[in-house]
């Protein structure tokens, strides 16, 4: 697979507010990544320098082969932007405003009306951008980000405002862009949302990026420990003191529930001895660190050193 | 070239939906036929031509107003797409800054012509209706006195653009762009003439007074509409025109210059700023 954008050792600062820093990574063909980063980590400005909106003091930045900022508009013609805020012209129609996108990318006008029945907007084509919700200028938005088929995507936090069922498409769409061999670069304060839809994770706080890699690799990495919770069968009270004096570091919860935190490393060997003849369990429940905790480990491990 | 014509189109639909085009071919239009109808009851006793008091008339009325209008759809044109955040998305597409003022620029021109052409158009018509007689030398003196008014307003619109590509907020752009038209409508011809009374014509020869008149765009305008033959004798600028020594090549250029310098410097302040 070859690299469609690039970003390499990138600075930006803002007079003197520091908001990227030093960031260097790549994005491939048929890959969805999912940038995470708190409010003001410097998500927007990764993305507007991708766009060329704005230059880096210091870095080198390549999309398709292009440096954005130069002024050559090959590459933009294959881009999609959906911007955090996303804001249209009031007075014009959602047709209207769509055909003028796609004028400007040079896409056939025949398209528009396919493209605002994809993102359900084909009934309120014909009124004024003025009269739509906010979900709906933001469907106006993803609409105008997929004209002409574009090789990148940069969706700035997409999916707020709209409701679950346009989610659901939302996510359809940009699976269906993946399997097309389009880079889908998906911004977002929480990991939890991206679960399952993104290949690859990019965390940046304040300004560096502080974790690169699949949810599998970040768990790796991070070796947060499982969650295991146990349910103690009814029996006299020697017997469960009896086997957690056995088997290690149980804490109890109630009278009925015991629970640990499992390292990756004895998981399986506490598991074991729970599902074991002789201990006093009926039911077991194993929760894997959740994504918020993984985030959360993550920021809390960048921190800490400070 | 493709990229200015479908910006300039998308400005003229909005132009036009949000009435914009229809409120000013209506006020031009207005006042253009009240001041033919006031002002035609005079004609005989002065011994003009009808058509030339209007044009009279209408200049004046241009100096005031076109500047005006003008300015106020040019001065939001970038910063008001800044802060609304439209400008961040258009960015985003295969289309150059200068290519954006460009197309705004033929836009709100094209808005700008309409609304003179049939306002002042009108004024015009309804005076050919009512039978009086026009010689073709007061006709060119009309469409002329149109196609300067248009090439004010175009002054104005690029001095909008500027003052728009050059403040951080909105508000300040409104205020900068009254503070323009103040100075450049009242009190640039106020100060020249209170320095001209106190000077008597002793420092301030032909040459100077030619400078310092082209220096105002609307006194360029001025000059060139209300300083010409017969329309100068009934104006009373003939002398002030005569005095500069500016024929209506240079005022036609010092106008074009004056539309293009402030374009441009807008185009260069817009392409260096961040968004
Ligand atoms: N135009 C600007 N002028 C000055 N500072 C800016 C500007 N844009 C961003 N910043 C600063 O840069 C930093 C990063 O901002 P950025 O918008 O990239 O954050 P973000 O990750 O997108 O946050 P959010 O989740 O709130 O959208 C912040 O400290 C912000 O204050
Ligand atoms: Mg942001």
């Amino acid at each position: 697979m070859t690299d469609t954008v690039n970003v390499t050792g990138v600075t930006k600062s803002y007079g003197k507010v520091p908001a990227v820093i030093d960031v260097t990574c790549s994005l491939k063909e048929g890959e969805t990544i999912a940038l995470v980063g708190h409010n003001g980590a410097g998500k927007t400005t990764l993305i507007k320098l991708m766009l060329g909106l704005i230059r880096p003091d210091s870095g080198m930045v390549r999309v398709l082969g292009e440096d954005p900022a130069a002024g050559q508009f090959a590459a933009r013609r294959r881009l999609g932007y959906l911007p955090e805020n996303v804001s249209f012209n009031m007075a014009l129609t959602g047709r209207e405003t769509l055909s003028f996108y796609a004028r400007l990318k040079r896409v056939p006008l025949d398209t528009v009306g396919a493209l605002l029945e994809r993102v359900g907007l084909a009934g309120a084509a014909d009124r004024r951008v003025g009269t739509y919700s906010k979900g709906m200028r933001q469907r106006l938005g993803l609409a105008q980000a997929l004209l002409g088929r574009p090789r990148v995507l940069l969706l700035d936090e997409p999916t707020t405002g709209l409701d679950p069922a346009l989610r659901h498409s939302f996510y359809e769409i940009v699976a269906e862009l993946r399997a097309d061999g389009a880079t889908v670069l998906l911004s977002s304060h929480a990991l939890t949302e991206l679960e399952g839809k993104a290949d690859r994770v990019v965390i940046v706080n304040r300004g560096a990026k502080i974790a690169d890699g699949t949810i599998e690799e970040l768990r790796q990495i991070a070796k947060l420990p499982t969650r295991i919770r146990v349910r103690l069968a009814e029996c006299e009270a020697g017997k469960v003191d009896d086997w957690i004096g056995r088997t290690g570091a149980w804490k109890r919860i109630n009278g009925h529930v015991l629970e640990i935190d499992a390292e990756p490393s004895e998981k399986i060997s506490l598991l074991r001895s729970a599902a074991s003849t002789d201990a006093p369990v009926v039911d077991l429940d194993v929760a894997p660190p959740s994504l918020d905790e993984l985030y959360a480990h993550f920021l809390g491990a960048e921190e800490a050193p400070q | 070239m493709m990229n200015i014509l479908i910006v300039a189109r998308k400005e003229i639909q909005e132009g036009l939906r949000n009435r914009w085009v229809l409120a000013t071919t209506l006020l031009l239009a207005a006042l253009a036929l009240t001041l033919t109808f006031l002002g035609s009851a005079p004609t005989g006793t002065v011994g003009a031509g009808a058509l030339d008091v209007v044009i009279v008339s209408l200049s004046s009325l241009t100096i005031f107003l076109v500047p005006l209008i003008a300015l106020l759809i040019s001065h939001d044109a970038i910063v008001g797409e800044m802060e609304r955040g439209t400008m961040l998305l258009l960015l985003s597409y295969p289309i150059g800054r200068w290519q954006v003022i460009m197309g705004k620029f033929i836009g709100h021109l094209a808005i700008l012509s309409f609304a003179t052409l049939f306002g002042y158009g009108a004024a015009a018509a309804a005076m050919a209706a009512t039978g009086v007689p026009i010689d073709t030398a007061s006709w060119t003196a009309f469409a002329s006195m149109i196609l300067s008014s248009i090439l004010l307003g175009a002054v104005f619109i690029a001095i909008g653009y500027l003052v728009s590509a050059l403040v951080a907020e909105r508000g300040t752009a409104g205020g900068i762009a009254i503070g323009v038209w103040l100075l450049c409508v009242l009190i640039y011809d106020m100060a020249l003439l209170g320095v001209l009374v106190v000077d008597q014509g002793r420092t301030i020869g032909g040459g100077l007074l030619s400078a310092l008149l082209l220096a105002n765009p609307t006194d360029a305008y001025r000059l060139l509409n209300l300083g010409s033959e017969s329309v100068g004798a009934l104006s009373g600028m003939g002398g002030v025109a005569d005095n500069a020594a500016l024929g209506p090549a240079a005022l036609i250029a010092a106008l074009v210059a004056w539309a293009l310098a402030p374009l441009a410097a807008a185009a260069m302040v817009f392409a260096r700023r961040e968004l």
